[in-house]
């Protein structure tokens, strides 16, 4: 199973994306924002970081590279697509997924290990969750904050959309503490948290299993290895 | 030469967290009197040749899908900065 992770100029997770697709047992390809070609992938990891420095809006300007063109057409039309924090800004841009990110309620840059609740495990990306599932991944950003007008976000509610939610504390001050969503069809999800960042003991949040061993986000890339083959 | 103005706001509804922290610290400087601040974007666009009807057209549609983001701002102003400033001296012209 192939996953492209996609690098713009001003990535920084694509490797971390690369080695949690490998880790869940997939074949990382790496994809160039220059190129619009998706070279057969079966699925798309837009990763964190700042692209193109966050000139104009967090993700505004990668919307319109290359790569984003066959990526917003076979999302369309049912590949898999995860967009991690700056990837969520870009899918929103690219009018993937509705609603925006803004700066942070804090004014501060936020880096914590964060509780969240998994709410909907039918995507592509989360059905090796358990309805209702405590997780804990690192979340890392300055435009954290979901934001989207009130009828997006009763639809959001009503068709069981919002796929994770922030667990106790808000932390970036988001709307109805959304951490994630998803499109209808379930294939396209974004979500601030890095569930990159917890895939191997050792390297990982805290966990009951010990100091760094939380490996929480390995489940989002196993998630759609399953998809795939399923 | 001609240059196309767009401003861009957040959306009134839409907290300013940037306005939000410049309004936090003006009393600190002694500006006292400014009781709230939201914070927007100015874009100057440049052509060759006078700004006509299209080039304004064309700067509201960049402003529209590409310079904003609907879902959390609003684009103010699109207009030719220059003659702009020609109609702001004919008017203190006609004061005088």
């Amino acid at each position: 199973m192939r996953v492209g992770v996609v690098t713009f100029p001003g990535t920084l997770d694509d490797r971390d994306a690369a080695r949690a697709v490998r880790l869940a047992g997939g074949e990382p390809v790496a994809l160039w924002h220059a190129d619009a070609d998706l070279h057969d992938v079966d699925a798309v990891v837009l990763p964190g970081g700042f692209s193109y420095g966050d000139y104009l809006r967090a993700g505004a300007i990668a919307r319109f590279a290359p790569v984003m063109a066959p990526v917003v057409d076979a999302a369309k039309g049912g590949l898999p697509v995860l967009g991690i924090c700056n990837g969520f800004q870009i899918l929103t841009e690219a009018h993937l997924l509705p609603g925006s990110m803004i700066k942070n309620e804090t004014r501060t840059f936020v880096c914590r290990e964060q509780e969240l609740t998994v709410e909907n495990v039918d995507t592509a990306w989360t059905r090796g969750f358990t309805p209702g599932q405590r997780i804990t991944i690192p979340l890392k950003n300055q435009d954290g904050q979901f934001v989207a007008d009130e009828h997006t976000l009763d639809e959001l509610e009503g068709e069981g959309r919002v796929v994770f939610r922030y667990e106790g504390h808000d932390p970036n001050g988001s709307r109805r503490r959304i951490a994630g969503i998803s499109n209808e069809a379930g294939n396209v999800v974004g979500l601030m948290p890095h569930p990159e960042h917890a895939v191997e003991a050792g390297y990982g949040p805290d966990s009951a299993q010990g100091p760094r061993r939380g490996t929480d986000g390995l489940t989002l890339f196993t998630s759609v290895l399953q998809t795939m083959v399923g | 030469m001609g240059r196309v103005v767009v401003e861009v706001m957040p959306k009134p509804e839409i907290l300013d967290p940037q306005g939000k922290a410049v309004a936090g610290a003006l009393p600190r400087l002694g500006f006292g009197q400014f009781t709230s601040v939201r914070q927007g974007k100015r874009f100057e666009l440049e052509v060759e040749g006078d700004v006509t009807p299209e080039v304004l057209e064309a700067a509201a549609q960049a402003a529209a899908t590409v310079l904003s983001n609907p879902v959390i701002e609003d684009v103010v102003r699109v207009a030719d900065i220059e003659a702009d400033a020609a109609a702001t001296v004919t008017s203190t012209g006609t004061l005088a």
